[in-house]
């Protein structure tokens, strides 16, 4: 996305007041070009319409955001996926991030903090919230250290880098990405960077992914 | 032949009962369809076998019982796992069963001691079927034994039914008294056992029906009853807060600031109700016990009292022993300083519970101010945190910067116990 360009964001969520009234906090910032409200609608329409980024419920009928991602995603990764949730509940944050999606945050987010957060999806980055970095912290720090996984896999897939957990803590504690960069002395960018290999070590924290990743990258 | 047998031991998967092509529950047409074999074949094999020694029989009633239906995972027999009748029904049948086999091999009723063992299992078996076979199976197994025995869980009656019930019912209850008075001379001691299992088996016929369909209904009624308790609850809840909050909405429209604080008080009380499992209106009643739950009190507290919205996010969770609860004490005094002094409409606060020390961030994007020329009541404030935490070995550091906002860091060592640690 070249900066000044409105990015194509498409809405789901199942509730018609809260979409009306995403809409108007977006205002000019954003195009939205559709939205849906049910699984089999929004699959198609995204399809049909091929928006920049998905702002996507977690819970709704017939498998939520969860089944939207995954009807999607395998095929199309070029399509963002910010999830935007009510649900504090750690699992459903965590499965839509395992699932695909390039962040989280929550409902409460004022309009001009989900627009930057869409410009950073929109621009291939990752968006946390101080909650969802809680929630990384918490399941990777819950997560047994080498739980039998043999010597030969990459050791730091399974546990975040001192660094990573250093930008994740910055973040829980309510810290924009720039101030945190100026925190650290790093530039943004190096920020981004951290924040990708959080989010790509998540996805990929399944047993079975990690294997076939390690095994990837080291045919590469 | 052999290739046509492993096709079919691959593509079928595991052992089903099966749906079209059964004369009675379709074991031989699933034996049949798993090994690719004839069904007439296995239908003769099993009938061999029942007529040999009754093995065939029991086999069958075992296998009804074991297998799934085609299509579908759970056997009639993990059904009956889960439903207590079926259990009760299925425990008190075995006593029976070894009384009556006892009595018929004493009485040398030979053609009946021979299957007596098949015979008494398949109807155990029948029965727990009965209870427990799927919708289409019972309305089939219905129409085959029409209306006689009515054990089924059905208000369904009819006269006839009831008339068969009695006239058995009665048949078997003369026999009984019969075996007690008469008898088998041989047999004088196992006479009252036989006739009293008679008469037991008449009462069984007679009112079985009736008490299989009054449990039934007190557990359906059981059932109903919880859900409307939940759905009544549920309503409670709307009504009582949500309902009330959005009519103080309406009457404060005019101060943005309480409404806002009453819209986060109320979220803030659905969201532990609904992903918490708390019940509303129950949070500060009792002190808190674990860090996490401490957090959440400050957080609900300053919420309420102060009208800011406050971000707290916990990682790990532990006990809170005594320099814990002073390092609440202190993280709860800069949650309210931020939310009266700093004007940021937001303050984050961030815990986190590591093995050796727990650090607690309270921070605002609010006015800041420059440590170097701190008013008096300010300086005071801070000196009773960073006395508190002192006290208890503590260290309270505080940032700020003009314009940029303030950052209160609390860590506190830990000591002693550690049982309560979550990993």
């Amino acid at each position: 996305m070249s900066p000044g360009a409105r990015p194509r964001v498409f809405l789901v969520d199942d509730h018609h007041l809260f979409r009306s009234g995403v809409r108007a906090e977006l205002g000019d910032e954003v195009e939205v070009v559709g939205e849906a409200d049910e699984v089999g609608a929004a699959v198609e329409l995204i399809l049909e319409r091929t928006p920049e980024v998905v702002l996507l419920d977690v819970h709704f009928p017939e498998g939520g955001g969860q089944a939207v991602l995954q009807a999607i995603k395998p095929d199309h990764p070029e399509i963002r996926f910010l999830a935007l949730s009510v649900s504090d509940a750690p699992e459903d944050v965590i499965a839509v991030i395992r699932a695909g999606a390039r962040g989280y945050v929550t409902k409460t987010i004022s309009g001009p903090e989900l627009v930057a957060a869409i410009r950073r999806v929109a621009d291939g980055d990752a968006v946390f919230s101080p909650r969802l970095a809680g929630f990384v912290l918490d399941a990777f720090a819950s997560m047994p250290a080498t739980d039998g996984v043999p010597a030969s896999f990459d050791p730091e897939l399974d546990q975040l880098s001192a660094r990573e957990r250093e930008v994740l803590r910055l973040i829980a504690r309510g810290y924009t990405y720039k101030e945190l960069a100026r925190e650290l002395s790093i530039s943004s960018k190096t920020v981004e960077s951290h924040v990708s290999a959080v989010l790509r070590k998540l996805q990929l924290s399944s047993r079975h992914q990690l294997t076939k990743w390690a095994t990837d990258r080291r045919l590469a | 032949m052999h290739r046509h047998w492993g096709r079919h031991l691959r593509g079928r998967g595991p052992l089903r009962r099966s749906r079209d092509d059964r004369l009675i529950a379709g074991v031989a047409g699933g034996i049949a369809a798993r090994l690719g074999v004839d069904v007439t074949l296995v239908r003769i094999a099993l009938v061999l076998f029942g007529l040999a020694s009754g093995l065939g029989v029991a086999a069958y009633v075992v296998a009804w019982l074991v297998l799934p239906v085609e299509g579908g995972t759970a056997p009639i027999i993990s059904r009956a796992k889960s439903d207590r009748a079926g259990i009760a029904l299925a425990v008190a049948f075995v006593p029976l069963l070894v009384l009556t086999v006892l009595v018929v091999a004493v009485l040398r009723i030979g053609y009946a001691s021979s299957v007596a063992w098949p015979f008494y299992l398949s109807l155990a078996g029948l029965v727990l079927i009965w209870r427990n076979a799927e919708e289409d199976e019972s309305a089939w197994m219905r129409q085959v034994t029409g209306t006689l025995l009515q054990v089924s869980t059905e208000p369904r009656r009819s006269r006839l039914s009831l008339v068969l019930r009695i006239v058995i019912g009665v048949v078997l209850l003369g026999a009984g008294l019969l075996v007690i008075v008469l008898g088998h001379p041989s047999t004088a001691i196992l006479r009252p056992a036989g006739g009293t299992l008679l008469v037991i088996a008449a009462f069984v016929v007679l009112f079985g029906p009736w008490w299989l369909s009054v449990a039934r209904q007190l557990v359906n009624e059981r059932q109903a009853r919880v859900r409307a308790e939940e759905r009544t609850e549920m309503a409670a809840r709307v009504h009582d807060s949500v309902l009330q909050t959005l009519a103080l909405i309406q009457k404060s429209s005019d101060n943005p600031q309480r409404v806002v604080q009453l819209a986060r008080t109320q979220e803030r009380e659905l969201r532990s109700w609904l992903f918490d499992g708390r019940r509303p209106g129950s949070f500060g009643e009792e002190e808190a016990s674990t860090l996490a739950a401490g957090v959440q009190l400050i957080e609900h507290e300053v919420e309420s009292t102060h009208g800011v919205a406050v971000e707290a996010v916990t990682v790990g969770d532990c006990t809170l022993a005594e320099e814990l609860r002073a390092l609440l004490a202190a993280g709860k005094e800069g949650t309210v300083n931020a939310a009266k002094w700093s004007g940021a409409p937001v303050v984050s606060l961030f815990a986190e519970v590591e093995p050796d020390k727990v650090t607690l961030f309270v921070r605002d994007r609010g006015h800041g101010f420059d440590p170097t020329e701190i008013p008096a009541d300010r300086q005071g404030i801070a000196e009773s945190i960073r006395a508190r935490m002192a006290r208890h070995g503590g260290i309270a550091a505080v940032r700020s910067t003009p314009g940029a906002g303030t950052e209160v860091e609390l860590t506190m060592p830990r000591r002693g116990d550690r049982a309560g640690d979550r990993a």
